[in-house]
């Protein structure tokens, strides 16, 4: 023990900060979060020093449990919305990483104003999400819309595209696409970078074609970069929030998990902290099992990660 | 027979890159029209905000797209005056709460990032994991609780009780990142800097620390950016006092249900996005260098 701490005790000082912290702001709320899974605790019997109120919340065993995945529609519609959730995640990774590839392949090569070109590409990283959010909600109004008026300036279908619709969610896609790109475009392009050029003149040499160059070359050499940004992008699209909230507001239409989650906490006459809690716990175990089952697929893949 | 050889060999490289020089021209057309068309729609809807900002509310919502319609710096003069709303409150607070938010995560988590990057030590790839795994954190899961802590902290609804909350997410991933950057510095210079007497703090301190400025910067910059643009905890924990609100928070006053004021809204959206602009623009240079060995490669 004693030569344990010897060895170690230099490297635990230096990770106790943040275990301190961790365990105070994340750990011991998750607990307190999925206690409160089994009670019914809302606005109007937390504890509430202000109003010198004391907790008056009861348990409730697993009924909250069993009123979400019963799916009932007063409880947000659980499967459909999980349905949803995934088509808003996987639609939006997808298009994240092809576009940001895309770009990224373009970027890499010797083109004039290539810095020019990647700070502008950067942009929509640089603003703030929540004014894109703005932005696109102004540019997708169905009468003074610029998109809707680009849309019947070419003589197609201006559809209403904020509305009690699937259009909606097609367009917080369009939206969340547009904001997620650059994050994996500099990534993938700081992988390209670190792809040795003597792979690609043996590839050469061996008379491989582009295509070939690009999917026995390109791809493996990214394959550590592209698996950490798709968990990534996977678990930031499946959380995100703002652009659905501030766009589309509390549109059954484009309710995913979370910002169901959202209006159970903070919107209505009786804010159900129950259930949004409930709720948070659904959403972090589905993306638990996700994240282990695609660890341990890379791991059997060989990688070391 | 040789000689046929190689002179057809010269022959056909020379083919080759012939072939290759008079495609590249096509291929770079094509490839600057994909950059382009790219940058466009990167850049258009911020253009447009720009454009808006200028606009009178009632000329915002005309159905015939103008780029000047009765243009001024009206809507600017309003909101810094406060017209509509305490906006320059909002600002400072936005300010304040962003920028303890990545003092803090950047100097707790550099330490930790730095042991994780050189020791060896049990729990360390469980920790690693972990750190992972809070990123995978809903906020919703976190939200009740930590409003709860907050309440009985009388913490809720103040600035201070929401760089606490962001720190939920900004620390870990602080850590995360500055441990790859902090893996592509060889350890060799460590090892120089001992033998030449310094303590095992002052080799991170003094030696590592300003050599990792790049993944510092990136590091930084995330911390800020998400701080600044947060929009579900500042909404649900902020009071309803106009002055006590972010900027995320205030500038939904001016879309109302009915009557959106999008000339204000454009004027504020501006205002609002360029510090965070120009924090970009200062890192920017080290994004590519500090996201590739960060955050990426785990």
């Amino acid at each position: 023990m004693r030569r344990f701490l010897e060895r170690h005790w230099y490297a635990y000082a230096m990770v106790l900060p943040v275990v301190v912290v961790i365990a105070v702001l994340v750990l011991y709320p998750l607990a307190q979060g999925v206690f409160f899974t089994f009670t019914n605790i809302n606005e109007a019997n937390i504890a509430n020093p202000v109003l010198d109120r004391p907790a008056t919340y009861e348990g409730v065993g697993f009924k909250n449990y069993l009123n979400v995945l019963s799916g009932d529609a007063s409880y947000g519609a659980f499967w459909g919305t999980l349905v949803r959730t995934l088509i808003w995640t996987f639609g939006c990774v997808f298009f994240h990483y092809t576009i940001g590839l895309g770009l990224a392949l373009l970027l890499n090569r010797q083109v004039k104003g290539r810095t020019f070109y990647r700070v502008l590409l950067i942009l929509p990283w640089a603003v703030p999400a929540f004014i894109s959010a703005f932005a696109w909600k102004y540019m997708f109004n169905a009468q003074y819309g610029i998109i809707n008026q680009f849309l019947r300036a070419l003589g197609l279908p201006d559809p209403v595209w904020l509305g009690q619709s699937n259009w909606a969610l097609l367009a917080v896609i369009v939206v969340n696409v547009w904001l997620g790109v650059p994050f994996q475009m500099v990534a993938l392009l700081g992988g390209l970078q670190s792809i040795p050029g003597d792979l690609y003149e043996a590839a050469e040499v061996d008379g491989a074609t582009p295509w070939q160059r690009f999917v026995h070359v390109t791809l493996p050499g990214l394959r550590s970069v592209s698996s950490t940004v798709i968990l990534l992008g996977i678990i930031w699209t499946f959380n995100m929030f703002p652009v659905i909230y501030l766009i589309a507001g509390p549109n059954p239409n484009t309710r995913i998990l979370v910002t169901y989650a959202f209006e159970r906490f903070f919107s209505g006459a009786s804010r159900d902290y129950a259930i949004a809690s409930t709720y948070g716990v659904l959403i972090l175990s589905v993306l638990l099992v996700f994240a282990t089952v695609y660890r341990r697929a890379l791991r059997s893949q060989g990688e070391v990660w | 027979m040789t000689l046929d050889a190689s002179s057809l060999q010269v022959v056909k490289a020379t083919d080759r890159r012939l072939k290759r020089a008079e495609r590249s021209k096509l291929a770079s057309f094509g490839l600057h029209a994909a950059l382009i068309t790219a940058s466009v729609i990167a850049v258009f809807p911020v253009f447009w905000v720009l454009v808006t900002s200028f606009k009178p509310d009632a000329k915002a919502v005309e159905t015939t797209p103008k780029l000047f319609n009765e243009s001024s710096l009206d809507n600017y003069g309003r909101i810094l005056d406060g017209e509509k709303g305490d906006f320059l409150a909002w600002f400072g607070n936005s300010v304040l709460i962003a920028l303890l938010t990545t003092i803090i995560a950047v100097f707790l988590s550099a330490t930790t990032g730095y042991a994780a990057s050189r020791f060896r030590f049990p729990g360390k790839r469980s920790l690693m994991w972990m750190f992972l795994v809070v990123q995978m954190f809903p906020f919703a899961v976190l939200i009740v609780p930590l409003y709860n802590i907050l309440l009985t902290l009388g913490l809720q609804g103040l600035s201070i009780g929401l760089v606490l909350v962001y720190c939920t997410t900004a620390v870990p991933f602080c850590t995360y990142m500055l441990k790859g950057y902090f893996d592509t510095i060889p350890s060799d210079i460590d090892e120089a800097g001992r033998v030449d007497g310094l303590s095992p703090f002052g080799v991170f301190w003094r030696l590592v620390m300003p050599l990792a400025k790049p993944g510092l910067a990136v590091t930084s910059f995330y911390a800020f950016l998400t701080a600044w643009g947060e929009v579900a905890f500042a909404s649900a924990f902020l009071s309803a006092a106009d002055e006590s609100k972010t900027l995320a928070v205030g500038l939904q006053v001016f879309v109302q249900q009915n009557r959106t004021e999008w000339g204000h809204l454009a004027a504020a959206s501006i205002l609002v996005a360029i510090p965070a602009v120009i924090v970009f623009y200062l890192v920017q240079r080290f994004l590519v260098t500090g996201l590739s060995s960060g955050a990426v490669k785990g």
